[in-house]
């Protein structure tokens, strides 16, 4: 921070203490932000460490990731969906649907897997786009529409497959995104990068901020901020290179959540995604497309089911009956949720599909080292969804009568 | 008295609307000046809201004349009213909770970056500041969520939207009906300054309390007809409720052309 910066500032508010004190206000308005997924992370993964030293081993780290991948992915395009006050029930399908696609093009039918995948994830564009189109031009409410495609496409999954009811994949392209593991030194490259890349466009803005004339952060806040995103960065990419490397999927997810981080926060789409999850009547006065933000939306959704269930099915290395089945929905609806995307519509952010993944797939991978049973597992997220949707009802509440002082 | 000298800035003539048997507005007609407030009162379906429309450009009058700075116009749709400059706030005000003061101030108009299609927040932000500053809009933050304002801000934030991009008329209905009497200052205040800064204003209210309070002529409807148009300075309530009620005391304004619109609006 150069100190033409720091001078530029109208109203200089230095000191941790500011800072602090606007974080309180900000969760006495109600705007819990990420703390209490974070705090929840944090538990979690003391108490498993604690019952099970086991838990925070690199080893266990590195297929923590590799379990987050495809569902987080998904996630991603529920966050989105969320955010415009809507649902998608048919993300599991679609998933296992365009898994599907992509190994029957690969292996039956011999496309190279860099098309095969392509085709896979635009048969989920294209999936998504029927669903948002049809709600839209009959006005049936998304969380019917996409009930339907989850059973439709359930069905859609077993066509594909055919009489065999499993395809093993064995191109190596298709391996490589969740086998796929970087050199210490490679993995090093990218922390400097991130952590550069993080501090410069920060330092652009407050510049650009400053030339301006508007109020800046505290540059402690700012600072802070830094150290704290370096600190994680270095932290992972270290436990990281101790087990196989930075995993190729990993690059992958941040890439895509940064992505889309980006798209909603910075782009006039973004700001009307959260403009008609807000108030679709004011954002339609206001000009905004409201229906075409909608398809867009669920075409991104499906797009993003596609590419986790590609994700997925490079893991497990073959599509089957079950591709996209079991929990798969569930948990990429409850990750983000958990995460603190409220059900509601309007709020919430992209790294929620992240945090929340890393809560379940943490119990559920903290559990089965501990042995523990399926039954109890359930019970356990189920608790935690609960937990987490009360946390969200309660700070609308707030935010509610704060408003109306 | 000089009605040549000034010219109305908007001006209706004969205007009716009906929807199916109902005859909602008949052979209507009425005035703003630049820089003066009018209120256009009357009981509940007396024709205001649908006057408002008609003028916002949503209603399609069945027959009669727009002029807009003396050029008769024709209005399809709300957006050929916001492009000549007719801007209205609705009652409920339009605005997405969950988005910031600045969020909203430029909804549908964002600014971006030409090369990169990013917004220019810093842009936008710097333009929301002195937007808010010259109509002496106070608020916390201008970053600060819409959901976590006062009623008062909230109007004046809706208000400050509308009128931010060159508007000449400000069409308000019923500013101050949810609000207490801190806030419902406030928005009076801001109106003053709007009416102070040129545009002409028009005001739905059924609070004569607002109405005398800030206004410069009140103008009467019943059952789909103008009836009455009182200077402010020359009316009492008692007239005004008559007129709005029907059991007309004393003489009504209308019927004498000295006493013509926009008359008394000498700021
Ligand atoms: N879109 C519509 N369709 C049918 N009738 C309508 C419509 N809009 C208004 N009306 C009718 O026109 C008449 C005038 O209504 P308007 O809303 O203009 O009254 P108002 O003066 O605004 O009343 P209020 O004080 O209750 O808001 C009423 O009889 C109403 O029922
Ligand atoms: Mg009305």
């Amino acid at each position: 921070m150069s100190s033409a910066v720091e001078s530029a500032d109208p109203e200089p508010s230095f000191g941790l203490r500011t800072w602090l004190r606007s974080l309180g206000s900000r969760v006495a308005q109600g705007d819990v932000g990420s703390l209490p997924v974070i705090g929840g992370i944090v538990l979690i993964w003391a108490v498993f460490w604690y019952l099970n030293p086991n838990f925070l081993t690199p080893r266990n780290l590195t297929n923590l990731v590799l379990q987050i991948a495809g569902v987080g992915t998904i996630s991603i395009g529920i966050v989105l969906v969320l955010l415009l006050g809507e649902i998608d029930l048919s993300v599991g399908a679609v998933s296992g649907l365009c898994a599907a696609v992509m190994a029957v093009l690969n292996v039956k039918r011999g496309v190279p897997a860099p098309l095969a995948i392509t085709g896979g994830v635009l048969a989920g564009t294209a999936v998504g786009l029927i669903q948002g189109a049809w709600s839209a031009r009959f006005r049936i409410p998304t969380f019917v529409v996409t009930l339907a495609g989850l059973l439709a496409w359930q069905g859609a999954l077993l066509l594909v497959l055919g009489e065999t009811g499993t395809i093993n994949l064995y191109d190596p392209t298709i391996d490589a995104l969740t086998d796929t593991f970087f050199p210490a030194s490679v993995g090093w490259t990218v922390a400097a990068a991130v952590i550069v890349i993080y501090a410069a466009s920060g330092l652009w803005r407050r510049q650009r901020r400053a030339r301006a004339g508007l109020s800046l952060a505290s540059p402690v806040e700012f600072g802070a901020s830094v150290v704290l995103i370096a600190a994680l960065t270095l932290v992972a990419v270290f436990v990281l290179n101790s087990d196989r490397g930075v995993p190729l999927v990993l690059l992958i997810l941040l890439g895509l959540i940064v992505l889309f981080d980006q798209l909603l926060r910075r782009t006039r789409f973004g700001r009307y995604v959260f403009a008609v999850g807000g108030n679709a009547e004011a954002a339609r006065r206001a000009g905004v497309n409201v229906d075409a933000i909608r398809i867009a939306v669920f075409a991104l959704c499906s797009t993003l089911a596609a590419c986790g269930g590609i994700l997925a099915a490079s893991r497990l290395l073959a599509v089957n009956q079950s591709s996209g089945g079991n929990d798969l929905l569930l948990n990429s609806i409850a990750g983000p949720v958990i995460g603190g995307t409220s059900l509601f519509g309007g709020r919430g952010s992209v790294w929620t599909a992240l945090t929340g993944a890393l809560v379940i797939s943490s119990i559920n991978n903290g559990m089965d080292l501990l042995a523990v049973s399926s039954p109890i597992k359930f019970l356990t997220i189920g608790g935690v969804l609960l937990a987490a949707v009360t946390i969200d009802a309660l700070a609308r509440r707030v935010r509610q009568t704060a408003g109306r002082a | 008295m000089s009605v040549i000298e000034r010219q109305p800035i908007l001006q209706l003539h004969g205007i009716s609307k009906h929807f199916g048997a109902v005859q909602a507005l008949s052979e209507i007609d009425f005035e703003v000046y630049a820089g003066e407030v009018v209120a256009l009162v009357g009981d509940n379906g007396a024709g205001k809201s649908t006057l408002v429309k008609t003028i916002a450009g949503i209603n399609i009058p069945d027959s009669g004349e727009i002029m807009f700075e003396s050029r008769p116009v024709v209005m399809h749709g709300p957006r050929d009213a916001t492009r000549i400059g007719i801007a209205t706030v609705y009652q409920d005000l339009a605005l997405c909770d969950n988005l910031d003061v600045v969020g909203n101030l430029f909804l549908g108009r964002e600014q971006t970056e030409p090369p990169l299609p990013a917004l220019n927040e810093e842009h936008m932000e710097k333009r929301a500041i002195e937007v808010l500053s010259t109509l002496a809009v106070k608020l916390p933050s201008v970053r600060t969520a819409i959901a976590s304002l006062s009623g008062g801000q909230r109007q004046s934030t809706a208000v400050a939207r509308s009128v931010m991009w060159d508007a000449k008329v400000v069409l308000l209905d019923e500013p101050t009906a949810a609000l207490g009497v801190a806030q419902t200052k406030q928005v009076l205040e801001l109106i003053r300054r709007l009416r102070d800064q040129g545009l002409g204003i028009v005001v739905i209210s059924h609070n004569l309390a607002d109405v005398f309070e800030v206004c410069d002529r009140i103008v009467v409807l019943r059952l789909g007809r103008r009836v009455s148009d009182f200077r402010v300075k020359d009316a009492s309530r008692e007239q005004v409720v008559a007129a709005i009620t029907g059991a007309d005391i004393g003489r009504v304004p209308e019927d004498d052309p000295d006493a013509g619109p926009g008359a008394g609006a000498s700021a």
